[in-house]
């Protein structure tokens, strides 16, 4: 029996391994679906402990959809000029990449600030996460999110600093490429929470 | 500035654990002197620790997993006197002593033998068996082999500095809970696996992209070998069951750390939780250890049997819907949390469901053996000993997935000879016939037979006589990790499964034998083919050792079972093929980056489990710094040239035209009897 008929991309079987883009871009898919279970694990247990608030503060009572949206916005934002900073690499343009990446840095920054700034106004309410079990999963799920923005900017920081010393080798181009996947896909988590943890608890 | 470290941790009033202590570090400080004195340590450095050869980092893989076995066994060794002795009486072992030993017991055996040994066997065989020179991500395949090694360590360091965790393998909550193990013992367990637990999710993606994306040319899915497709399965069940396990521990630890509320018994926490999301890992990993067995013992029983594997297209599909079962039954292993009849019913009936696809496999193997002209080398020993042995464990799994059974066998020996029957008798019979199998293509010479059967026999034989006792305890009622007990009617049974494990351990004492005595007779050992078992897929096309690059051309698969195809063609035309067109091979270079990386990991987790905030500090940015200096590299690869590959394919080349001559004079006399 012809197996290669079982397979249209026969091509690559018959071809022997794939290229290097191919193999560093798919290995950092697998990565990023094994960082979104990861995440599922946390909503998961945001969805059990939602309601154990253990007589304290609710999510109506607390979550303000209006730092929310800002915050939305500048996560969204920074997709957008990294998309920019994708292009520019693409055309091989280091003023415009340089830029494109500190736009994205900023904006990243500004929604770390903001979520930090809710953090804060939270605990000085008393609506710290060792108050219950829901504000503990609330805490651990937006804050994981917070983390990997905090890891992204570093390594958006080396990054920018390889480009300028090292120009657009082929190795940095496949980091970049790396880089933005996981930046866009943590604008999806972001989405998740948005739609989960916000939406659904100002919901009236 | 020591955080919560003092003398005190050191313990000194403990003889046992004392002597434990003071004999690991006499043995290590005692080989780093040897190695020291005997000057291989730049040789040590280049060639093994900084290696990113995925051949050196799967054989250094086994030899972790056959050293942590070593520290295992002792513990059940100790386990196994303490219940023998301990009727009406304390025995030797005080309770808090022999809490963690049963934890540190099981934690060892699952996260540093059984992952450790498949994950190097796959790190070993599977870009050999595709035809390929390396796997996806080299460097990264060295991180993960040091992280693994520094759970090891800091597991292992637990026994020196503090205690380890008195909770069991799998550190319920609320028992967990800083209320309960206020000690450090939770802490060694929870750091050590979250940092062992990224470098087995770095190996699950590495190994994934490396067989869906690199292949020989011609090898489409249909024709990999089946040891290749169950390694698939195993990593695609890596990368989506270790992060939950990451996710899990993180919330303990955060619980114990920062005062959170997840599995507390207070302020909304739900210690249930932790149960179910543990066991969405833990079901998902046995299946991660016992595919790749099942994929070594496709292979020896195809090899030894001389047969193509039976079903090869069943096999596979088997494989993959145990991967995708596999996530669909964890509750069983808490039926008696009261999720309510509806729920325990399904996933009993789920769990019973997975026994259909291993009973195809199980046929499979039978049929393959069936008309063969077998071989029984101790490799098919093992194979056919496992076959036995795991259909029993598989049906007292079965017997334990009804619910109403489970209730009474809950917690009993009963679960624990079951789950010991399919993990060694599976688990660790594949890696041990994989490790025998697959020995002469690491070092190019083979193990001892004679002795290797002797140690089978001891292992099967105290296999036997340790857990079926068990069942019968279990049955009669004694529950698991008892430390003392008064009923004089369990004695005899515990006396036998202690026996048993005597039996056991004359089987390791046999293999370290054999293997000091294949070492010292190697030279008489020596196969220059680089095919020792007749074997029928690409490794053996190779040379063993095989050669830094594995293959000088990339081999041209055009069916099913490659190597046995090339070799027949071989036979007709009694000729090798045509030599090919050597080119120059870009192969990556060696970086200590996993090292270092591993350092820091043991630097912040020590830190972390005492509470030293500096040196966490000083072990983030060691491990940034690590990162950046390996992004900035410049010069990834090293060139062989074209030369020096003819020179190596063509020493391989002239064996095999020696051996194929040899072959061929067989045929001929045998001819007239066929």
């Amino acid at each position: 029996m012809n197996t290669v008929a079982l397979h249209p991309q026969g091509a690559t079987d018959s071809a022997g391994p794939a290229s290097r883009r191919i193999i560093v871009g798919y290995g950092f898919w697998l990565f990023l679906l094994s960082d979104i279970i990861m995440f599922s694990a946390f909503f998961a247990t945001y969805a059990v402990l939602s309601g154990a608030t253990d007589g304290g503060p609710t999510a109506a009572q607390l979550f303000d959809s209006r730092n929310v949206a800002v915050e939305t916005a500048c996560l969204l934002a920074s997709s957008f000029a990294c998309g920019m900073a994708s292009l520019a690499v693409g055309e091989r343009n280091q003023l415009w990449t340089q830029i494109a990446l500190l736009a994205t840095g900023v904006l990243g920054a500004a929604f770390l600030a903001l979520e930090i700034k809710e953090f804060e106004s939270l605990v000085a309410r008393g609506a710290g996460p060792t108050r219950s079990g829901f504000l503990s999963a609330f805490f651990t799920l937006v804050g994981c999110h917070g983390l990997h923005i905090t890891a992204g900017l570093l390594w958006l920081g080396t990054m920018m600093a390889q480009f300028l010393a090292k120009g657009f080798r082929e190795t940095i181009r496949h980091r970049f490429l790396c880089f933005s996947l996981f930046w866009h896909a943590l604008d999806i988590i972001w989405i998740a929470i948005f739609s989960l943890v916000y939406l659904n608890g100002t919901r009236v | 500035m020591f955080g919560k470290l003092t003398w005190q941790a050191i313990p000194f009033n403990e003889p046992i654990a004392l002597g434990a202590a003071a004999l690991i570090g006499f043995v290590m400080c005692g080989v780093l002197i040897w190695v020291g004195v005997k000057g291989y340590v730049p040789y040590l450095w280049r060639e093994w620790i900084t290696s990113v050869d995925h051949k050196r980092i799967g054989i250094m893989y086994c030899l972790l997993a056959m050293i942590m076995l070593l520290r295992g066994f002792i513990d059940a060794l100790m386990m196994r006197s303490q219940q023998a002795m301990a009727l009406h009486s304390a025995g030797f072992l005080p309770p808090e002593h022999y809490d963690q030993i049963f934890s540190a017991h099981g934690t060892i055996m699952i996260f540093f033998v059984a992952m450790p040994f498949v994950i190097g066997l796959m790190n070993f065989a599977v870009p050999l068996q595709l035809g390929v020179r390396d796997v996806a991500f080299p460097t990264l395949n060295s991180v993960s082999l040091w992280l693994t090694a520094a759970g090891s360590f800091l597991v292992t360091l637990s026994l020196v500095v503090g205690e380890f965790a008195r909770t069991g393998w799998l550190a319920y909550p609320p028992l967990s809970e800083l209320t309960y193990s206020p000690g450090v013992g939770v802490d060694y367990y929870l750091w050590a696996l979250e940092i062992s637990g990224i470098g087995t999710l770095m190996t699950g993606i590495n190994m994934a992209t490396t067989i869906l994306k690199m292949r020989a040319p011609g090898l489409s899915y249909t024709r990999m070998p089946i040891f290749c497709w169950t390694s698939l399965a195993s990593n695609l069940l890596i990368i989506a069951a270790f992060p939950i396990l990451t996710a899990v521990l993180s919330m303990l630890l955060l619980d114990r750390y920062c005062g959170f509320h997840f599995f507390t018994n207070e302020a909304g926490g739900n210690p249930m939780m932790f149960v179910n999301l543990i066991w969405a890992w833990g079901h998902p990993e046995v299946y991660i250890l016992i595919l790749p067995a099942f994929g070594i013992f496709s292979e020896v029983i195809s090899t030894f049997s001389g047969k193509p594997l039976f079903g090869y297209r069943s096999m596979v599909a088997a494989t993959m819907v145990i991967c995708i079962l596999s996530f669909m039954v964890w509750l069983h292993h808490f039926f008696t949390m009261g999720a309510g009849g509806d729920v325990n019913g399904i996933f009993g009936i789920m769990s019973m469901v997975i026994a259909v696809p291993t009973g195809v496999k199980i046929f499979n193997w039978l049929f393959t053996m069936y008309g063969g002209r077998v071989r029984f080398t101790s490799a098919m020993l093992w194979s056919v000993g496992f076959m036995v042995t795991f259909v029993i464990g598989g049906m007292t799994g079965v017997l334990l997935a009804v619910p109403p059974a489970d209730f009474i066998l809950h917690n009993s020996l009963f679960l624990v000879a079951h789950f010991h029957n399919v993990i060694i008798g599976g688990v660790l019979f594949g890696a041990l016939a994989g490790s025998t199998y697959w020995f002469p293509k690491a070092f190019g010479f083979k193990l001892d037979e004679r002795l290797g059967k002797a140690a089978f026999w001891c292992w099967l034989s105290g296999f036997y006589l340790a857990f079926m006792p068990l069942y019968v305890l279990g049955l009669m009622g004694m529950t698991r990790r008892m430390q003392h007990y008064d009923q004089p009617q369990w004695r005899p049974w515990l006396l036998a499964a202690a026996a048993g494990v005597v039996l056991i351990l004359c089987g390791i004492v046999l293999q370290v034998v054999q293997l000091f005595v294949s070492i010292r007779t190697r030279d008489r050992r020596r196969e220059p083919t680089g095919d020792p078992w007749d074997g029928r897929t690409l490794e053996w096309a190779t040379a063993s050792p095989p050669p830094v690059f594995n293959f000088a051309v990339y081999p041209n698969v055009t069916g099913e079972e490659p190597y046995w195809g090339m070799k027949q063609r071989a036979l007709e035309s009694m000729q090798l093929a045509q030599e090919p067109q050597y080119e120059t091979i870009e192969i990556p270079r060696n970086t200590p980056t996993g090292f270092v990386t591993a350092f820091f990991a043991v630097v912040t987790g020590f830190a972390m489990i005492w509470h030293i905030w500096w040196l966490v500090t000083v072990g983030l940015i060691g491990a940034y710094a690590t990162f950046v200096v390996f992004a900035w590299r410049d010069v990834s690869e090293t060139e062989i040239p074209a030369e020096e590959v003819a020179r190596i394919d063509r020493a391989n080349r002239t064996a095999r035209a020696a051996a194929l001559q040899r072959m061929a004079a067989r045929q001929k006399e045998q001819e007239p009897v066929a």
